[in-house]
C-alpha cells in the first residue's frame, strides 16, 4: 500500500471505505485481515498527520523590502 | 385684463398645493450644516440648514425628533429627509424634517450599501466562489494587530483547544486610513509564502468608523482573490462588514474565527477514534465468525475418532484446538489489546497456517461439511489440507453418537 502521496483527506476517505467493507461482511478471512491491516496503517497515518503540525506562534517582521524574518511572538502583557 | 383678486390665505394655500404636487419637493434628502438651533419647549425643533452660499429654514416636529439617536448642535453636518412646504401663517417656505442623521455616519452607511450592492452584483459573495476550509490546517496565517484584543482572543482559543499548530501573525493596522492597504499587503504576503493553508483576518469590536477598513473595496477584493481560504472574524456578532461577505467563512468574533479554524481538527480526532473502534469491532466479529467455524470442525473429530483417526492424532487436534482457542481468546481479550497484537501478528492467523497445523476442511459441492446430513454415500467430497486437496467418495455415514 503506497501512502506516500496520500493526503489526509484521502486517507480518511479510504479508511472509511475500508471499515465499511469490513463491516459489510461476506469477505474471506484472508481478505478481512488484509483490509484490517490496511485500516490499521491508515489509522496510524491519519494520527501521524494529525499530530505532525508544529507547535509554534510566530510573527513576521517588516524590513525595507517588505516582510522578511519571522520571530517568536511574545504577547504583550496587559495591565489595564 | 380680468382682475381676479385673491386673499393672502388663498394664494398661500394655492402655492402650498403646487409645492405638494411637486415630486421633488414632496420627498427629498438634504445635506447641510445646522445653525440657529432651537429646541422649543413644545418639543419641536427649529433650525436653519445651510451650505456655504445658501440657507433654508427647517422644522422637525416632536413626533419625528423623539427617536433621534444623537444630540443636535449648531455647526453639525447632517443628512435630513422630509418635504418642503409653505408655512401659511408667515408666507414662508420651510423644510419639514422627518428623519435626520449625522452626515459622516450617513455617508459611510451609504458607501457601505453601494459597495455591497456593487460587489454582490459582481459575484464576490457568491457561494460557488467560497473555498472549502481545510480539514487539517497546519499553518494558519493571521492578519491583525499584534497588540489588539483580537489576537489575544484568538491565541487563547488556539492554546486552550489545539496548541499543536503553527500560527504566523502578520502585523497590520486595523483602523484608520492606512489600515486597508496593510491588510491587503498581509493577505497577499501570506498567499505568496505558499506554505499557509488558512488565513484569518481579524480585529476586535469598535464603532463603524473603527471597522471601516474592512468595508473597503481593496480589502474585500484581496479576500476574494486569496488562493488560501479566508475566515473573517471582525468586531462583534452584530457587525457585518463587506470583508465578511467576501470571506470564505464569516466568524461572528475573533474567538469564533479561531474556533472555526481548528474545530475541524477536533472533529477529525473524534471521527478517527470512531473509525478505529469500528475497524477493531469489524475484525473481531470476523475472527469470532471464523473461530466458530474452526470450533465446529474440531467438534467433528468425535464422530470419526474410532474409525478414522488414531487416538494420538485426536489428542494432537485437541491440543491444537486448545492452543488456537487460547490464542484467539488472548487476541480478542480487549479491543485495544487485540488491535496491537493482531496488527503485529496477522500472519499467524491465516487459515493456511491453521491447515498447516493439521486441520483440514472438507466440503461437498462447494459447501463446508458440518454434519452427516451434508453428505450421502456415493457423494464426491473434497478435503483441503495445507499443501493441496484430496478428493474422496463417501462410503457410508453413521449418525451414532460416540461415547467417551
Amino acid at each position: 500500500m503506497s501512502q506516500k502521496k496520500l493526503s489526509f483527506e484521502e486517507a480518511l476517505k479510504k479508511l472509511e471505505e475500508t471499515v465499511k467493507a469490513l463491516e459489510d461482511g461476506g469477505l474471506s478471512l484472508d481478505k478481512s485481515l488484509e483490509l484490517f491491516t490496511e485500516g490499521v496503517q491508515l489509522v496510524k497515518f491519519c494520527n501521524e498527520e494529525l499530530n505532525k503540525a508544529e507547535k509554534k506562534i510566530e510573527m513576521v517582521l517588516e524590513s525595507e523590502e517588505g516582510f522578511a524574518d519571522t520571530v517568536p511572538f511574545v504577547q504583550e502583557e496587559e495591565f489595564d | 385684463m380680468n382682475r381676479e383678486i385673491y386673499t393672502i390665505t388663498e394664494i398661500n394655500k394655492y402655492i402650498k398645493e403646487i409645492f405638494a404636487r411637486d415630486v421633488i419637493l414632496n420627498n427629498l434628502w438634504l445635506t447641510g450644516e445646522i445653525s440657529n438651533f432651537h429646541h422649543h419647549s413644545s418639543g419641536h425643533m427649529y433650525f436653519t440648514l445651510k451650505d456655504d452660499d445658501s440657507a433654508i429654514s427647517a422644522v422637525m416636529f416632536r413626533g419625528n425628533n423623539r427617536n433621534l439617536g444623537f444630540e443636535i448642535e449648531d455647526g453639525m453636518k447632517v443628512i435630513a429627509h422630509g418635504y418642503i412646504s409653505i408655512y401659511e401663517v408667515r408666507g414662508t417656505y420651510q423644510f419639514y424634517v422627518e428623519e435626520m442623521e449625522p452626515a459622516g455616519i450617513g455617508a459611510l452607511y451609504l458607501a457601505y450599501e453601494q459597495l455591497k450592492e456593487k460587489l454582490e452584483k459582481e459575484g464576490l459573495f457568491a457561494v460557488e466562489h467560497k473555498k472549502a476550509i481545510p480539514l487539517l490546517p497546519k499553518k494558519i496565517g493571521i492578519v491583525t494587530s499584534p497588540t489588539g484584543a483580537a489576537i489575544r482572543d484568538i491565541l487563547s482559543v488556539i492554546r486552550r483547544r489545539f496548541p499543536n499548530i503553527y500560527v504566523l501573525i502578520v502585523p497590520s493596522l486595523v483602523q484608520g486610513e492606512d489600515a486597508a492597504p496593510q491588510i491587503v499587503r498581509g493577505i497577499d504576503y501570506l498567499n505568496r509564502r505558499g506554505d499557509i493553508d488558512l488565513i484569518i483576518v481579524s480585529r476586535g469590536g469598535g464603532s463603524i468608523e473603527d471597522l471601516w477598513p474592512f468595508n473597503e473595496e481593496i480589502v474585500a477584493r484581496a479576500v476574494f482573490n486569496s488562493k488560501v481560504p479566508v475566515i473573517s472574524g471582525i468586531g462583534h456578532e452584530t457587525d457585518f462588514t463587506i470583508t465578511d461577505f467576501a470571506a470564505d467563512l464569516r466568524a461572528p468574533t475573533p474567538s469564533a474565527a479561531a474556533e472555526l479554524a481548528i474545530s475541524s481538527r477536533l472533529e477529525l480526532e473524534k471521527q478517527l477514534d470512531n473509525l478505529e473502534i469500528r475497524l477493531l469491532n469489524g475484525i473481531r466479529n470476523k475472527l469470532e465468525y471464523y473461530r466458530k467455524i474452526v470450533e465446529s470442525l474440531a467438534e467433528k473429530r468425535a464422530f470419526t475418532k474410532p474409525e478414522e483417526l488414531l487416538s494420538e492424532k485426536s489428542q494432537r487436534i485437541d491440543e491444537l484446538a486448545r492452543n488456537l482457542e487460547w490464542n484467539m481468546e488472548k487476541r480478542l481479550g480487549s479491543l485495544k489489546e487485540s488491535f496491537k497484537i493482531i496488527s503485529g501478528k496477522l500472519e499467524s492467523l491465516s487459515p493456511l497456517k491453521t491447515l498447516a497445523r493439521g486441520y483440514s476442511i472438507t466440503g461437498c459441492q462447494g459447501a463446508i461439511i458440518k454434519s452427516i446430513e451434508d453428505v450421502n454415500p456415493g457423494d464426491l467430497i473434497r478435503t483441503i489440507v495445507h499443501d493441496g486437496e484430496i478428493k474422496s467418495r463417501v462410503l457410508e455415514k453413521a449418525s451414532k453418537k460416540i461415547d467417551y
